[in-house]
């Protein structure tokens, strides 16, 4: 359904020209959930916003090839995109505190979307708003919806944005990490909420997230994402248990799990690279423990596995079962 | 809401005393008394503290100043010396061409602003763009009374569409308006383009276009609507400024109103007139600040709620 | 690499960075070439005038610009171009002045506010409000109504009616500097108020007063011809340009140049701190959005 292939994005800062993404390559089947991770920084976000083909709009330039049920995005006009996008394709962005238009009631900016892309009247609209705000657990959602931004909790903004996002009956969700601002319980209610729907109506999930637990709950694909680019995709079951990619492993190190030692929880040491300094080689090469010489100068090349993982690494064949 | 006009109204009561204390106790500083004007050649001193007497200027300032302010209030404002009529009549005779010409300048301001301003932004960085902002620029440089005789010089004088000078219908409002809203406009425009660049940078505007609305639903609707509350705010606050060149453009254009009434009476050391006609312009340029800032509680729902 | 580049950096001087990003920044540039000029105008005006600024020729009144009179004459047949450059100097004095003195009143009202806070703050903010909210030119027009005319009622009427901005800069930014963690250290190293106020708190609050100063010596330089052109400023025969065009109204049929070219040099002029001032907003990454209006 959704198939990404060499993707890359580059912006001109200060004359300079930087990638923070590139060589992105993973695909999804219709009712599948994808599991992005990868720490802070490592574009996560900006690959979601080039599927959306939203990166223009702050001057990203965009190369590769995104094909979605056969149509192949990238070549789409504006006009074309705007009736994919949140129609075909929603998207819940990262930062629901501030993802909503302060001056508009939230309802409203529910409608808007239902309006735009269902053909329905304005009171269905209105009712079906309503409805995806019981759905999303949102107590009083008659009343939330006069609401202001303003006046809802991060919690319930979090769950206006998601009912944004779900509202239009889309083929593809891309959501970005988008139980951040819930507490633990009502996140469970959502992921399951969001399972539902997946299987249900056989829509995409492309769940971004740096929860682990999140992915082992309800992904069935994951791709590990480092400095800007995919170094592990696969299967999640695959994964977990056999992790190819060094910082794959390092990643599930950090994942506390029951009858472990007080105090054994690893943080990986050192920091994600920025985009105006990746290392020439491999970009996990300051960082990773088999580092070889090769590494510093060659940037690997991505392989695919007879378990089905494909994997960006010199040492894809190291054994690296976890604990 | 409501409580909170009522208390701000109130507030405007404070604010006009301490203006009428600082007009008044400005006004007696300015040396050369009233009196002697009034005196004719060959009076005595006997007449002169008779007159002092009759006008109350033998008492001590604050005195003076009480009795001043109750009959200002009841709507006495005195008698203006040169014209020998009362002060009230004048101000109600010249109010209503000042009010005009500031209403009209203060709506050029504000609607040319602001297309100025949204075309500036959506076009970022393009010679469009270098254009209006120079266009604005000006707007702020240039001095309206310049900006009038230089109207007046291409569509009176070699065009001949418009009258030169005077007051009566439409055609005489529309350059004085244009030369006071033209400097407005510049600054108007100037706030919309960086308040709507900023608005554009925010998240929110990234989730509209995820939900594939159109770029101009997202400009007009949202972002203008966004960006357009700091303009009012600053339209407050800068009334003043804006309709300040309203004074040498009455002059400029032969016009009746407060400013030409205030300067005609400065030359002539006619004070009773520069005291009322400089409070009610104060006053006038406070109550606009606030009405602006009513309409900016209100368009804003924070703002609202925080004086619900 | 690396290291070394930021070695490099570390040895500028904040001045000579401020000056790289100012080269880079075109508008910028050229309002500090407007304004040099104008320096060097005011300061060799003596010089520079084709004639006497006073000279007056009775047989040549009201001419248009030609080649012996390039701007041309005005109603009493005194050189216009020399009259104009003349003009600068008075228009750069009385702006530069008077926007002197707002700043110093601002910087006094405002550090008072912003330090003392409580009712000091109160009473001084609603009055620099109050100020703020009056058009300058009432103030202005006052003032000189009460010294009587002439440049320096002007200067000190345009100094006392622009102060209110920079006292709500001041303020605003020392309100916010109060409480950071370096001026905690320093008073529990015993600064006293004055001192901390005086060393620390003014100086770190400074930039956006620059900016909003550059800005007002523009704004001063018009309200000074605003003044001059209602009668209020310099008196004859000093030619500041808001004069010029006062005494040019009456001949405005005959001889528009008299208006025309004056308000241009002003024009200019003042663009040239708009320019310069939005230019050091970018340059010093100035916050207040206030400051550049
Ligand atoms: N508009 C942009 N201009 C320049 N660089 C950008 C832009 N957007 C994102 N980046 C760069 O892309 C990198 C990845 O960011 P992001 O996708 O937000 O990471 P994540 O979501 O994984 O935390 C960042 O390091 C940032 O520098
Ligand atoms: S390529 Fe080398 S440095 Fe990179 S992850 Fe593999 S082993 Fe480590
Ligand atoms: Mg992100």
């Amino acid at each position: 359904m959704l198939k990404v292939s060499d993707l890359a994005v580059e912006f001109t800062v200060d004359k300079k020209t930087i990638r923070p993404i590139s060589g992105i390559s993973f695909e999804m089947q219709k009712g599948e959930v994808l599991g992005v991770v990868g720490e802070t920084g490592s574009g996560k976000s900006l690959t979601a916003h080039a599927i959306m083909g939203l990166t223009s709009l702050v001057g990203g330039k965009i190369s590769g090839q995104i094909v979605f049920e056969g149509k192949d995005l990238l070549s789409k006009s504006h006009k074309d995109m705007q009736s994919i996008r949140g129609a075909e394709i929603s998207f819940i962005p990262q930062n629901p505190m501030t993802s909503l238009d302060p001056v508009y009631r939230v309802g409203d900016q529910i409608v808007e979307g239902l309006l735009k892309h269902l053909k329905i009247t304005k009171w269905a609209a209105k009712k079906r708003a309503i409805e995806l705000m019981e759905q999303l657990r949102i107590p009083n959602a008659e009343r939330v919806f006069e609401q202001y931004p303003h006046q809802l909790s991060g919690g319930l903004k979090q769950r206006i944005v998601i009912a944004i996002g779900i509202g239009t009956e889309p083929k593809l969700i891309i959501a970005d990490e988008p139980t951040t601002a819930l507490d633990v319980t009502v996140q469970a209610q959502i992921i399951r909420l969001f399972k539902e729907l997946t299987v249900a109506n056989n829509v995409g999930l492309l769940l971004i997230t740096h929860d682990l637990g999140v992915i082992a709950q309800i992904c069935d694909k994951i791709a590990v994402m480092y400095a800007g680019n995919v170094v592990e995709h696969g299967d999640i079951k695959t994964v977990f248990s056999d992790p190819k990619h060094p910082y794959t492993r390092a990643l599930l190190d950090c994942i506390p799990y029951i009858g472990m030692k007080k105090g054994s929880l690893k943080a990986i040491e050192g920091n994600v690279p920025t985009p105006s300094n990746f290392p020439k080689g491999c970009r996990y090469s300051s960082r990773c423990p088999y580092v070889i010489p090769q590494c510093k100068t060659e940037f690997p090349e991505t392989i695919e596995l007879a378990c089905g993982t494909k994997v960006t690494c010199n040492k894809f064949d190291l054994n690296l079962p976890r604990h | 809401m409501w409580l909170y006009i009522f208390r701000r109204t109130l507030l405007l009561i404070p604010i006009f005393f301490v203006i009428t204390v600082v007009v008044f106790s400005l006004i007696h500083l300015v040396p050369g008394d009233p009196i002697s004007s009034l005196l004719g050649p060959g009076s005595t001193l006997d007449d002169r503290d008779a007159l002092l007497i009759a006008y109350g200027l033998d008492q001590p300032l604050w005195i003076q100043y009480l009795r001043w302010i109750k009959d200002f209030v009841m709507g006495d404002m005195g008698q203006s010396i040169i014209e020998k009529q009362p002060v009230a009549d004048m101000i109600f005779y010249n109010m209503p061409f000042t009010l005009r010409l500031g209403l009209l300048s203060l709506a050029i301001s504000f609607f040319v602003g602001i297309t100025l301003g949204i075309i500036s932004a959506v076009k970022k960085n393009t010679i469009i763009d270098y254009i209006s902002m120079i266009i604005a620029l000006l707007g702020v440089t240039v001095p309206a009374f310049w900006l009038g005789l230089i109207l007046i010089l291409i569509f009176a004088v070699e065009l001949s569409w418009l009258p030169v000078s005077g007051s009566g219908g439409i055609e005489y409002l529309i350059l004085p308006a244009i030369s006071v809203g033209l400097g407005g406009a510049g600054l108007v425009a100037r706030i919309t383009r960086v308040s709507m660049l900023e608005i554009y940078n925010q998240d929110f505007v990234l989730l509209l276009h995820a939900k594939g609305i159109s770029q101009n639903a997202i400009v007009i609707k949202h972002i203008l609507r966004n960006a357009i509350m700091p303009v009012i705010t600053i339209l407050g606050l800068r009334l003043g400024f804006i309709l300040g060149g309203a004074v040498s453009i009455e002059i400029v254009f032969g016009r009746p109103g407060i400013g030409s009434m205030l300067l005609t009476a400065l030359f002539r050391r006619d004070y009773p007139v520069v005291q009322a006609s400089l409070i009610f312009l104060t006053m006038a340029v406070i109550i606009g600040a606030f009405i602006t800032d009513i309409i900016y509680s209100y368009a804003d729902p924070r703002v609202r709620d925080l004086y619900k | 690499m690396s290291i070394d580049y930021q070695k490099t950096k570390k040895h500028k001087s904040p001045l000579k960075v401020l000056l790289k990003r100012l080269a880079q920044n075109k508008m910028g540039l050229a309002g500090v070439v407007v304004i040099l000029i104008l320096i060097f105008v005011a300061a060799f005006a003596h010089i520079l005038e084709p004639y006497s600024y006073k000279l007056q020729d009775i047989s040549n009144m009201s001419q248009p610009p030609s080649l012996t009179h390039l701007l041309g004459t005005d109603e009493f047949g005194r050189d216009l171009l020399s009259r104009i450059i003349r003009g600068a100097r008075i228009s750069f004095t009385v702006g530069v002045v008077s926007v002197a003195m707002s700043v110093l009143i601002g910087l006094v009202v405002g550090g008072l506010a912003g330090y003392f806070g409580g009712k000091v703050d109160l009473i001084l903010t609603s009055f620099a409000d109050l100020t703020w909210s009056m058009p300058s030119i009432l103030i202005a027009l006052l003032l000189v109504a009460i010294i009587g005319p002439g440049l320096e009622s002007v200067v000190l009427a345009i100094g006392l009616s622009y102060w209110a901005q920079y006292a709500r800069l001041i303020r605003g930014q020392i309100l916010s500097l109060k409480t950071s963690v370096y001026i905690e250290a320093t008073r529990s190293l015993g600064a006293s108020d004055f001192v901390i106020l005086v060393k620390h708190l003014i100086p770190n609050s400074i930039s956006p007063v620059i900016v909003a100063a550059t800005i007002g010596v523009g704004n001063a330089i018009v309200l000074e011809a605003t003044l001059g052109f209602l009668g209020m400023g310099a008196q004859p025969p000093t030619p500041s340009w808001g004069a010029m065009m006062s005494s040019g109204t009456a001949y405005l049929f005959i001889s528009p140049w008299v208006i025309v070219f004056p308000g241009i040099a002003m024009m200019i002029t003042v663009l040239g701190f708009n320019l310069f001032g939005d230019a050091l907003v970018d340059i010093m990454d100035v916050k207040n959005r206030e400051s550049n209006l």
